[in-house]
């Protein structure tokens, strides 16, 4: 399912002396089974943007295209929940938003408001553990006995487990220890390259971004400043420091080791792996 | 939607009522809500109108800000007009509606009833919209001094004040937040049966509480950690200073109530 935004724009507390523009003329496109990553500096409109995604908040100019839906800005919108299953989002810190008294109960939340019988949502709930790596006892616990780290990954299970087509994330891993930052990224991607389901993902880090988006969306000011492939993106270190973002340590690391080698190497690496291999290709020229 | 409250939001600028001692805006409140009371007949509240449209101009205050924080409570006030439209019977019959009678005498005071709520809560509203929370529990606190010699907590009160004030806006982001998290979870808060409705509420309620409370201990340690110790012995950045200009706030007041004891019927 594709996502189409043209000309978006989103005033918070429109229309009362508060008014405050958070993003315009916002155009991208979110292409079926690829790998977004939306990058900005603290306040560009990451998050206002990704609101869009599934219609929390309505466009006050412009249009947004979700799959065969049209979101025009000032009709009234009916039945969103059709888009909200669709379009998963999982937001910052998702662990707040846990409430029922048994971890499988608030997997089951989300599929059950949009239908899915009990027994095809505890199904649901079993296999969305499953994948964010969570053994299956723990069902029967109260999510608030939980560490942080399992808290979250049960937050994700509920949104995983409504099956959305569109898999937006809102800093996923943020507080996160390596491992667990590792194991969830790696999960994310392998749901969009097996089962291709869409990703998006809103990421302070450009690491993440450079390892595994496919397509890039700098924001700046509430606007778009640029799209392209990761290598597009970070070949241009000045624009990004222009903003206030930066290249990922890899390419950091390549261009320091250019300079030291005096000739550049063939192509920009977006992944110490990669980075690693192209190195010791190097050696074996030489 | 939480971000459209304006009722008791501060709105900083630069006037003569933004520059007023908190204790003298909070007795000159104290006063109005007094002697709004005394107006009886058409001078006294064109009168206490005057006047309180002279306080907004001095106030520097645009009245769209005014009128949005007269919103939510317009409801209340056309609820007390009609109440004594309908259930006044003095004066003349003005018509007659199958059981329903409007007296002459209804209107009037269903006019003046609404008058005084609207006076009043213009002018409080005043208070919040020119005054930052954090002043308004420093003039409290300073008002109620007095009171500590009979071991009244007043420190405290106005700590818990304060804290209370300060996390309202977070408390407000908080909430919509977590509804925007449930609603991309398929959760509806806007439709369905009243019972429906209510349990609906259980999803917001809950992690709301718990983040609530989890705050509430984490701000106890960080102050704890800082040192805090209570009232005792504590010396205050912000100092408030009584000016030539609070006086005469005063003294205008009390003018005003002496006119209103002259006109009123």
């Amino acid at each position: 399912m594709d996502i189409k935004l043209r000309e978006v724009e989103y005033r918070y507390a429109a229309g009362t002396p508060f008014e405050r523009l958070a993003i315009t003329e916002v155009s991208f496109d979110i292409p079926s089974g690829g790998y977004t990553a939306i990058i900005g500096h603290t306040g560009s409109g990451k998050s206002t943007v990704l609101q869009h995604l599934n219609v929390l908040l309505k466009p006050l100019k412009g249009e947004i295209q979700i799959g065969s839906r049209t979101i025009a800005a000032g009709r009234k919108e009916k039945n969103l929940k059709e888009i909200r299953r669709r379009v998963g989002i999982v937001f910052q810190f998702p662990e707040h938003q846990l409430f029922e008294e048994t971890v499988e109960k608030d997997i089951c939340f989300g599929p059950v408001n949009f239908g899915v019988s009990e027994g095809e949502a505890k199904e649901r709930a079993r296999e969305a553990l499953a994948l964010v790596g969570l053994p299956e006892h723990v069902l029967e616990r109260s999510p608030f006995d939980l560490s942080g780290g399992q808290m979250r990954r049960v937050a994700v299970a509920g949104v995983l487990a409504m099956q959305p087509e569109v898999l937006v994330l809102d800093e996923p891993t943020a507080g996160l220890d390596p491992r667990g930052r590792h194991d969830m990224m790696e999960m994310f991607a392998s749901l969009q390259k097996e089962k291709g389901m869409t990703c998006v993902l809103v990421t302070h880090s450009m690491e993440d971004a450079a390892r595994y988006a496919d397509r890039i969306v700098m924001m700046h000011k509430g606007r778009v400043y640029k799209t392209g492939t990761p290598c597009e993106i970070f070949s241009d270190g000045p624009d990004l420091t222009a903003i206030g973002l930066d290249v990922p340590e890899t390419v950091r690391f390549q261009r320091l080791f250019e300079e030291k080698l005096g000739r550049p190497l063939g192509h920009l690496c977006l992944t110490p792996e990669e980075l690693a291999r192209e190195i010791s290709r190097l050696r074996g020229e030489s | 939607m939480m971000e459209k409250m304006i009722l008791g939001r501060y709105l900083p600028a630069d006037s003569v009522v933004h520059r007023m001692d908190p204790r003298a805006k909070l007795l000159f409140i104290f006063g109005f809500v007094l002697i709004v009371f005394l107006a009886n007949n058409f001078f006294t509240y064109a009168l206490l109108g005057v006047f309180t449209l002279i306080v907004i101009l001095l106030a520097r205050v645009k009245i769209q800000f005014l009128i949005a924080g007269l919103k939510p409570v317009i409801i209340i006030i056309l609820f007390t007009f009609f109440l004594h439209v309908f259930f006044t019977k003095e004066g003349d019959i003005l018509a007659q509606i199958g059981f329903l009678s409007i007296y002459k005498g209804g209107v009037i005071k269903g006019i003046f009833i609404a008058l005084r709520f609207f006076l009043l809560i213009l002018v409080t509203s005043l208070l919040t919209l020119t005054t930052p929370p954090i002043s308004v529990t420093d003039g409290i606190e300073s008002l109620f001094g007095p009171l500590k010699k009979v071991k009244v907590p007043v420190h405290e009160l106005a700590l818990m004040m304060s804290i209370s004030l300060r996390f309202i806006p977070t408390l407000l982001d908080e909430t919509d937040k977590i509804m925007k998290a449930q609603m991309a979870r398929g959760a509806d808060f806007t439709s369905g049966s009243l019972s429906n409705r209510v349990k609906a509420v259980i999803p917001l309620l809950v992690p709301l509480f718990v983040s609530a409370f989890k705050r509430a201990e984490e701000l106890a340690v960080a102050m704890e950690a800082r040192g805090y110790k209570g009232g005792e012995g504590r010396t205050k950045y912000r100092l408030l200073a009584w000016h030539m200009r609070d006086t005469l706030a005063l003294l205008f007041l009390i003018g005003l109530a002496a006119a209103l004891f002259a006109l009123r019927s």
